[in-house]
């Protein structure tokens, strides 16, 4: 079999795959002698989006790293679409990665390229021809109504508009999985909206599975509660339609001192009892 | 990460277009360095040694002095030690503020191994282009001894002739070994503290300076020892 044809079997595999598309089984992991995650377990379901919320400091995009398989666990199991990546050589890793697309917390452009090139990125890697991968590139930009700074560099865009193209550079190959390390942390409230308004429009018109990170409350319910339509854009989810105004593949996990202290749906996270989320979400 | 680094010739993909980008950088970048290096080295020592071989009544033997110092010792040794003090640090700076700024888990990320696009690129560079630039070093310096001692009123024929007859193909190959193994140096090192900075723009300033002081030092204590392994290969 050549490389090709494996690559195209293992993509294959992955497109039949039906079980969670995220699973964390026990994840440990600790640095410089200080646990940050324990024994964290939970799974996530094709076409849902998970959202991690937590106060600064308790592991969420370390969380998100292991997902991507940047980092390895002390312990557990990670299994991205049924694949065990804990113990996978790291080769096998990168394959794995073109189905993943991660969104920075500071962007993460490479500096030295323009928008296009970095948006283009993966297609070169994949040797894409030029003119498609324009015409891919023009066609991520516009996602995120960012064309006109195609030929620009990342120093001369604001935050906003950085934080635009690092979601245009993660969907660009149609990815199975995005992971979204706190979009909006760093933004002014409109700038935050507006690319609120894009992880739910690549919710809503893709229906790829996401993880977000945000320790921003009103960016987590406006996901749960709002959809994108392509006519109206962001609007609020009926409350007395039959989803009561809370989107149903949205979910939450929430995390304190490295510790899974709630799981669960936007409505059981709102009527919870426990008091520290009760403190936490006031 | 040497090992990766030099595993990842042997397997697809190989960045060429890097690599190239990194001998323009490398090479032709450290090209007037090397050259001005090269030669006043060539001339301080044509100078120093007319005086002293004076006393001696060796005056013609300044050629063969400045060629033998030239070519076996001090054309590599500088050129390593210059080309490490631009390029090593150039890479530690740039390698770690990727880092820093999670450029390198981005690369990660989009499916590139950083080692096979960053490092091994720098590595066959380095190593290809010190190798000829030491070369330059070498005819540079041998020329501006000559116009020195032309200066102080040798014969450049002579000169010349005395510099090309008193090297023989060990003191060739000993002072083509050197930048090799300073090429290699150079790269991994510069690199690996790029790889490992932390802590911000300080940590980077920190991996920089590392980088140097450590590649400048492990120049000068692998060329004591390539030295004594080649005077015991050709016997001078």
């Amino acid at each position: 079999m050549t490389e090709t044809e494996s690559a195209g079997a293992a993509m294959a595999e992955l497109l039949e795959f039906t079980g969670p598309v995220v699973e964390f089984t026990d994840i440990s992991i600790g640095f410089d002698g200080k646990e940050v995650l324990k024994e964290v377990s939970f799974a996530v379901e094709r076409g849902q989006t998970l959202i991690l919320l937590g106060p600064a400091g308790t592991g969420k995009s370390v969380l998100l790293k292991l997902a991507n398989g940047l980092l390895k666990p002390d312990s557990g199991s990670i299994k991205i679409f049924g694949r065990e990546i804990t113990t996978m050589p790291e080769r096998e890793i990168f394959e794995l990665r073109a189905h993943i697309g991660m969104v920075f917390q500071e962007s993460a452009l490479f500096d030295s390229m323009t928008v296009e090139d970095n948006v283009a990125y993966r297609l070169h890697e994949e040797h894409v021809p030029e003119e498609e991968a324009h015409r891919r590139v023009v066609e991520a930009l516009k996602f995120v109504e960012l064309e006109q700074a195609i030929a620009k560099f990342p120093s001369e865009l604001s935050g906003g508009m950085r934080r635009r193209v690092s979601i245009a550079r993660a969907i660009i190959s149609g990815p199975d999985l995005i992971l979204y390390d706190s979009p909006t942390g760093g933004l002014d409230p409109i700038t935050s909206t507006t690319i609120i308004e894009l992880v739910m429009k690549q919710r809503d018109v893709s229906h790829t599975t996401s993880l977000v990170v945000t320790h921003r409350l009103q960016d987590a319910f406006t996901m749960a509660t709002h959809r994108y339509d392509a006519k109206e854009g962001m609007r609020p989810i009926a409350k007395d339609g039959p989803e009561r105004g809370i989107d149903a593949g949205t979910k939450f996990l929430m995390l304190n001192d490295g510790n899974v202290i709630f799981n669960g749906t936007t409505e059981e996270l709102v009527h919870t009892d426990d008091p520290w989320i009760k403190q936490f979400l006031s | 990460m040497c090992g990766a680094a030099l595993a990842d010739l042997f397997t697809p993909p190989l960045y060429w277009s890097d690599i190239f980008t990194q001998m323009d950088s490398i090479g032709v970048g450290s090209m007037p360095i090397i050259l001005l290096t090269g030669f006043f080295t060539g001339c301080v020592l044509a100078l120093q040694s007319v005086t002293a071989l004076k006393e001696f009544g060796a005056v013609s033997k300044t050629g063969s002095l400045v060629a033998l110092s030239m070519v076996k010792e001090l054309g590599p040794v500088l050129s390593g030690l210059m080309v490490s003090g631009r390029n090593a640090a150039g890479m530690a700076s740039e390698i770690g503020s990727m880092k820093v700024t999670e450029q390198l888990d981005a690369m990660r990320a989009l499916g590139t191994d950083p080692i096979r696009k960053l490092v091994t690129p720098r590595l066959v560079a380095t190593v290809f282009m010190l190798f000829f630039l030491t070369i330059i070093a070498d005819a540079v310096g041998i020329c501006g001894g000559a116009l020195v001692a032309t200066g102080l009123g040798l014969n450049a024929t002579s000169y010349l002739h005395s510099s090309y007859q008193s090297l023989i193909y060990g003191d060739v190959v000993q002072g083509l070994v050197k930048p090799l193994f300073s090429g290699f140096i150079i790269a991994t090192v510069g690199c690996y503290f790029g790889m490992k900075t932390t802590g911000g723009t300080q940590g980077v300033g920190k991996a920089t300076t590392q980088a140097v002081v450590v590649s400048a030092v492990s120049i000068i204590i692998v060329d004591y020892l390539v030295t004594r392994a080649m005077i015991g290969v050709f016997g001078r």
